[in-house]
């Protein structure tokens, strides 16, 4: 299933010219991490990949149907959207029902909704929680409930928005791997994010993004040590590729953003040097 | 000299089953900066909400064990006095302005406590200036970014002048320049006016240069609480799930596979790079 | 979501503008004076004609244009119904009086329209709320009234988003009967209020740790006073009483009518 996007433009009601001509395939099976700063249009563009917002001009086109030509609701069956704040999609009483609430919009039938709240519940760990209001969960939990009820209905494409923020270090952990998983099953997954560190460490592909336009694209390793480009979108470089970028004077690479691959080539220079 | 001293400290919310915090015990210096951190619902947050009385006033619920900041004790000293010496900036920027403009937000506080105009004048112009945003004091909430919002709230809190400010992860709704230059404005008063700061965050890659003191919870508990170096080169330290910084874990691996480096454990790129081309030359 | 977006206001300057709003709120009330003193046309028309170079000097000409455009409908409401009373009391006959008549008491609401339009176009939300803190309303209520048009527009932009992850979720608010698509709502409304609870909490705790309520004499960061324009809109209003009062027992105020010669 390939994502398409032909020189999008979207102009918001008010006047705001949030996509200025973005460009961009995401092919079957892809994990992408969109960054940028605060208002880039980030958010803009990926709503545009279920249908929430439809171009002013340009084209989106989800496995070859453009998005102005269906609605939300059956987009929304290979594309799934995570929001940012689980409380923005919470209602129901029971965690049961709130992962059931998709299902029986797209109409399911009882059995096999009750097959998928089990699939959903396993895969998140949330089996215990089934008949607790999502309300009395903690700020982790509910995001895994957003997250379960969304995947529930098996989306081939994946957007999670901001999946990081509030998050400690083993919940940030645990998404990671739950990345990993989704990916070696094949969906598809962009992510929006602007932590810097956990793409770092998921080493997906990176488009960047500034004033609605997208001004890199390729691979983390190389977009994320690049001092001007990060700057220039209000991000910082990931530690390690700090530490790389200080070593300059001494010959090393510049692009080094995983902890393992800097381990390994430390030792062998220090090794090197003091023999 | 403590400002903030609690001992056996015990709070349970109001119809929760156990303890939010239990037995806490522990010990803030004047003028330093302390780092409060630990896994999602450790207590780190409940802690906090204790330095100026907002529990057990606000909350309810029941607290045990004694509490003294800056002399006074907060559990029964109302907050609006407690307000006086120590001041909260919470996470949600927007939540926490409610004037229609920057310096009317700024002056709210010391307008609740009755001072005169020229006065207060003076100590919001003040407060604007330390935070970087007098040019921006015209302005209403909704034409500023979250981080220019949060610093709004920092001056607020600024103004009246306390004796430690402390923020509850300020920055996890901004962008990692935004959150920099925050954790910059925190730590240009800790140094130049002598304020004592304590900070609750995860984000220790982007914070643990700063503190001198960190305080690391585990369910309610302080498990660990010492000089920031020393705590997080600490083994046990990381099976707690705290994030412990790139620069100081790679060091750490790099030491236990032969490499023999010297220097204190390092807290920042910085100070890793420097060691790094200390040995490599 | 494009009215809330109006309280997202940005701070405007303009001599009228810049008046205080207590002094217009006078001004207000001395236009409604007038307003009710006069029956017919002439002197509303010049009432309306008063207001005019208010609007221009405050450069709201467009909104105000606006303003004036959503009260024509109950302007012809109101037409109808008189020019209707008279003819079915009347025995259905209509005199030139009566189109007059209707006309004025059409143009009497128009003025009243006018001179409110004037005064919300330009006294932003918080010189209102500063008025009311100096007007010896109680604080808490002054304050309530800023925070609300503090978060009307944030709470205006957090429906759109939960609308819009619930329609990620296959929610079709369009879909289904009447009743069904009230219900249809609920996905949106729960998440609302309890986000809506969540930031009232947090506002409260915000508001203790700066000191709420730690005096009965609360102080202001800003003094309202007279300026030279205010002095000169204060000059305005009571000229304008003076004449309405001269004018309503010595002046016999001519008719459309009998200017253009109708019995």
């Amino acid at each position: 299933m390939t994502l398409e996007i032909e020189d999008l433009h979207f102009t918001y009601p008010s006047g705001v010219e949030a996509l200025k001509g973005v460009s961009l395939t995401v092919k079957n099976g892809e994990f992408v991490a969109i960054m940028g700063q605060n208002g880039a249009g980030k958010t803009t563009l990926v709503k545009h990949f279920n249908g929430l917002l439809k171009p002013t001009s340009g084209r989106v086109t989800v496995d070859d149907v453009e998005t102005t030509k269906t609605s939300v609701a059956s987009l929304a069956r290979s594309v799934g959207f995570v929001f940012q704040n689980p409380d923005h999609q919470l209602f129901s009483e029971t965690v049961e029902e709130e992962i059931s609430f998709a299902l029986k919009n797209f109409g399911y039938d009882q059995n096999a909704i009750e097959e998928r709240i089990n699939w959903a519940v396993n895969l998140l760990g949330l089996s215990q929680y089934r008949k607790t209001s999502p309300f009395m969960l903690s700020g982790g939990e509910r995001k895994r409930v957003a997250l379960a009820s969304v995947l529930a209905w098996d989306p081939q494409i994946l957007i999670l928005d901001e999946p990081t923020i509030g998050q400690d270090h083993q919940q940030k952990e645990n998404l990671r791997q739950f990345i990993i998983q989704l990916q070696t099953q094949g969906k598809t997954i962009v992510i929006v994010t602007h932590d810097v560190e956990f793409v770092a460490e998921c080493n997906p592909r990176v488009i960047l993004m500034r004033g609605g336009k997208i001004v890199a694209d390729g691979e983390g390793k190389e977009i994320l040590t690049t001092p001007q480009l990060l700057e220039e979108s209000s991000i910082v470089l990931p530690q390690i590729a700090q530490v790389f970028t200080q070593l300059a004077s001494e010959g090393l690479p510049k692009n080094i953003i995983d902890i393992y691959e800097a381990k390994r080539l430390l030792l062998k220079v220090l090794k090197e040097r003091q023999t | 000299m403590a400002v903030i001293e609690t001992k056996n400290l015990t709070y349970t919310y109001p119809g929760a089953a156990k303890p939010s915090i239990s037995d806490v015990s522990i010990k803030v210096e004047k003028g330093e900066f302390v780092l409060i951190t630990g896994p999602s619902g450790c207590g780190k947050t409940t802690l906090c909400r204790t330095f100026n009385g907002l529990i057990p006033q606000f909350y309810q619920g029941e607290l045990s064990g004694e509490i003294e900041v800056t002399g006074l004790d907060a559990a029964t000293h109302p907050t609006y006095e407690m307000a006086k010496s120590v001041g909260l900036v919470f996470q949600n920027p927007e939540n926490q302005l409610f004037a229609l403009s920057v310096e009317k937000d700024v002056a709210f506080g010391l307008e609740n406590l009755g001072f005169d105009r020229q006065e207060m004048r003076k100590r919001v112009d003040w407060a604007l200036n330390r935070t970087g945003i007098y040019d921006l004091r015209e302005r209403s909430p909704h034409e500023m970014s979250g981080g220019q919002q949060q610093r709004v709230a920092i001056a607020a809190v600024l103004a009246m002048q306390p004796e430690i400010i402390v923020l509850d992860e300020p920055t996890s709704f901004l962008d990692p320049l935004s959150a920099e230059k925050i954790f910059e404005v925190i730590h240009d008063l800790n140094q130049k006016l002598g304020l004592t700061v304590v900070l609750v965050e995860h984000r220790l890659d982007l914070t643990a240069k700063y503190a001198n003191h960190i305080i690391i919870m585990d369910q309610g508990k302080v498990r660990f609480d010492g000089e920031t170096r020393k705590v997080l080169s600490n083994e046990e330290t990381r099976l707690i799930g705290v994030g412990i910084p790139k620069s100081t874990l790679l060091y750490e691996m790099l030491n236990r596979e032969g490499a023999d480096l010297n220097g204190d454990t390092p807290l920042s790129s910085e100070e890793l790079a420097k060691i790094l081309l200390e040995a490599m030359r | 979501m494009s009215i809330f977006d109006g309280l997202k206001f940005r701070k405007v300057y303009s001599p009228i503008h810049n008046l205080d709003p207590r002094m217009k709120f006078i001004y207000v009330i001395a236009v409604f004076v007038a307003a009710i003193l006069f029956g017919s046309i002439i002197p509303l028309l010049a009432l309306f004609a008063i207001q005019i170079p208010f609007v221009l000097m405050a450069r709201v000409q467009k909104q105000w244009v606006r303003s004036l455009r959503g009260a024509l409908f109950l302007a012809t409401f109101i037409f109808i119904v008189n020019i209707a009373s008279n003819f079915f009391t009347q025995g259905f006959v209509l005199t030139a009086a009566n189109w007059e008549d209707a006309a004025a008491m059409t143009l009497r609401f128009v003025v009243l329209v006018e001179s409110f339009s004037v005064f919300f176009l330009t006294t932003s939300p918080d010189h209102l709320g500063l008025a009311l803190e100096q007007s010896h309303v109680p604080y808490e209520f002054s304050f309530a009234f800023t925070t609300a048009v503090r978060f009307v527009p944030v709470l205006a932009e957090e429906a759109q988003t939960i609308m819009d992850a619930q329609k990620a979720r296959g929610l079709e608010l369009e879909k289904g009967n009447f009743m069904k698509r009230i219900r249809n709502y609920i996905p949106v409304l729960i998440p609302l209020i309890v986000s809506a609870i969540r930031r009232s909490l947090e506002l409260a705790e915000a508001m203790e740790s700066r000191a709420w309520g730690a005096t009965k004499k609360r102080t202001n960061l800003y003094a309202l006073k007279l300026h030279r324009g205010d002095y000169a809109l204060l000059a305005i209003i009571i000229a304008l009483l003076v004449l309405t009062v001269y004018a309503f027992f010595y002046v016999p105020i001519p008719t459309v009518r009998g200017l253009l010669g109708f019995p």
